[in-house]
């Protein structure tokens, strides 16, 4: 009877033991090693107090060309630079080069939002009236720099891309542009 | 005398029936529809104009007051010929730096349901009342319940003996009536005593439930599926990603090149919120049970967004005073293995949700997977590797192919599953 007694208790407390574990999600789990598991080195996004901000993660000097990379863009953000981009700057890649595949699939990441798949200005966005007016590339005149210009900065109240699309990336989206609107 | 004065009498009536009529074709003239206006407004002038806001250009509610009908249209259909004969127009040019586009494919009629619209008291939406249940998140359990089962069916046969017990000693006495609980009971016990089968099932039992937890809850250490982290803003992956419709690349956009997939900076934010500021009527988020309506989402845009980015939404221009958001991390994989976002969504072509679940869904984004090794391994060893369209790897593809005996190679077979893939 003492044994049956003693063996409930146990189970009991084990139930409790097991059940009053914090089951809220807010906070993560217990780790066997921690020292293994987190870095000793800062990682990407880290916190560093050293700084004002406590980013760890610094911007490259002003003016800095990483090896490999693009060269600055030389076009001013105005008007005037706008103007100079849409008659002088010309698309670097070669026809052997363009990829309309990866440029449409491109495009539909991150232009296709606004514009819509077909480039007449009726994304998804356009059509929930978050994000009204914009025109059909069809009926704007535009050319291969102004478009590339226009990734680069943005335009009214479009923002600039160049963060998120690589300079390759953005000839191939100026291509794409321009088939549709050519087609 | 009198022929001047019936004269004068017709003139005037001639006049001022002429002034009359005048008066009210421009009246008809500047009457458009204000409903077609609407759309003609959204697809044309939408992009730099709001009614009630200065964006790009200045805010157009009520512009018709300002400005007549002749010097609008004139304006409109090309602003720059008319800022060479105009003196207001140039001046009004100088609002911004910006240049307006030239509409000359706009007729009058169009122009003038666009200035009907303008000049139309704002319509209010009627809210619906919304009574849509929040769908409980369904998060994936696969674990082995061979154990329960098990446990369960010991359990069970020792109810069943227990049972027996006491319908023999009922039946040996065969006196139960007149005995009282307590006594019924200390019979049982008594017999259970005796029973050395039953303390041997019992030891069995008590030993695998025992490690039944003990292993369940070793197995969970480390393991943080359904993390769910509080994150600084009441930010939704279900408006922006589900009804929006908005690529998970388009922010996450160091997903395609890089290690990670990228906390996008908060220009990408800007790049939609420079324009939206507040979220439509019936937006709401819920979380932890509390629902957030319009009044808090606007907040989280127009205080902590643009206090983050430093973004003047007043003057319409950055103060260039900035402050990092604080995001929490969600997936937080062990600093012994390496992991590259690029290799799974670029060259293997997966989806984001194949790892991170249906986060189109989440308002509030949560672990889906357990990011455990046996998860990883179970995939590089299901994954199939496309090899056409691939040159370059034909006759390694090939030969792998051949060394397994199989047609396509998974990804364990092409070395998925070598230690130093992923721990070095």
């Amino acid at each position: 009877m003492k044994r049956v007694i003693k063996n409930s208790i146990v189970l009991l407390a084990l139930i409790t033991l097991i059940t009053s574990c914090d089951k809220s999600k807010r906070k993560p789990n217990l780790q066997y090693m921690p020292n293994m598991y987190e870095s000793v080195s800062y990682d990407t996004y880290g916190e560093n107090s050293i700084y004002s901000n406590n980013m760890a993660s610094r911007l490259p000097v002003e003016g800095t060309v990483a090896r490999n990379s693009e060269l600055p863009y030389e076009y001013e953000n105005t008007i005037d630079g706008y103007k100079l981009a849409k008659a002088e700057l010309k698309n670097p890649l070669d026809s052997t080069k363009i990829d309309f595949k990866k440029g449409k699939k491109l495009y539909d990441i991150y232009c296709i939002s606004c514009h819509g798949k077909k480039g007449d200005g009726q994304g998804e966005l356009v059509k929930r009236e978050k994000f009204l007016g914009i025109p059909n590339y069809k009926d704007r005149d535009i050319t291969e720099g102004s478009i590339y210009h226009v990734i680069m900065y943005g335009l009214n109240m479009m923002g600039s891309h160049a963060s998120q699309l690589t300079e390759e990336e953005r000839w191939q989206v100026v291509a794409y542009v321009q088939q549709l609107k050519n087609n | 005398m009198k022929s001047v004065k019936k004269h004068n009498l017709i003139s005037r009536l001639t006049l001022s029936s002429l002034a009359f009529l005048f008066f009210f074709s421009i009246n008809l003239s500047a009457q458009g529809d204000a409903a077609k206006g609407k759309k003609l407004f959204n697809a044309n002038c939408a992009a730099c104009h709001k009614l009630d806001k200065k964006v790009v250009g200045p805010a157009l509610g009520g512009v018709t007051e300002k400005r007549d009908n002749a010097w609008l249209k004139a304006w409109i259909k090309d602003n720059a010929a008319f800022q060479k004969v105009d003196a207001d127009a140039k001046e009004a040019a100088a609002f911004s730096p910006a240049s307006m586009t030239a509409f000359p494919q706009l007729s009058d009629q169009d122009i003038d349901d666009i200035l009907a619209f303008t000049s139309a008291p704002p319509v209010k939406k009627v809210v619906k009342a919304t009574t849509d249940n929040v769908e409980s998140t369904n998060k994936p359990e696969n674990k082995d319940n061979t154990l329960t089962y098990i446990l369960g069916a010991i359990m069970f046969v020792m109810l069943l003996m227990i049972y027996n017990l006491y319908r023999t000693v009922i039946e040996m006495k065969d006196d139960t009536k007149s005995k009282n609980l307590s006594e019924q009971l200390k019979s049982v016990c008594d017999a259970f005593k005796a029973n050395k089968f039953l303390h041997f099932l019992l030891l069995i039992f008590f030993t695998l439930l025992g490690t039944w937890f003990v292993f369940s809850w070793l197995f969970q250490v480390g393991v943080d599926q359904g993390y769910q982290p509080i994150q600084p803003i009441k930010f939704s992956h279900k408006i922006h990603a589900g009804d929006n419709k908005i690529d998970c690349q388009y922010c996450h956009s160091s997903a395609k090149h890089s290690k990670t997939s990228g906390i996008p900076s908060a220009n990408v934010c800007m790049n939609c919120h420079k324009n939206i500021s507040e979220v439509a009527e019936d937006t709401k988020i819920v979380l932890d049970g509390i629902t957030y309506g319009k009044e808090a989402l606007d907040k989280e845009i127009q205080e902590k967004l643009y206090t983050a980015v430093g973004w003047d939404a007043d003057k319409l221009e950055y103060t260039g005073k900035t402050q990092p958001i604080e995001w929490v991390r969600v997936h937080n994989l062990s600093n012994f293995v390496y992991y590259n976002h690029s290799q799974h969504v670029t060259v293997a072509g997966f989806k984001c949700q194949k790892c991170h679940g249906p986060v189109e869904t989440m308002d509030e984004v949560y672990q889906f997977s357990p990011l455990t090794m046996g998860w990883c391994i179970n995939c590089h060893k299901d994954s199939e590797i496309d090899m056409t369209e691939n040159g370059y790897y034909k006759k390694i593809h090939e030969q792998l192919a051949n060394k397994y005996g199989v047609e396509k190679v998974t990804e364990a077979q092409m070395g998925g599953m070598e230690c130093g893939k992923c721990h070095y």
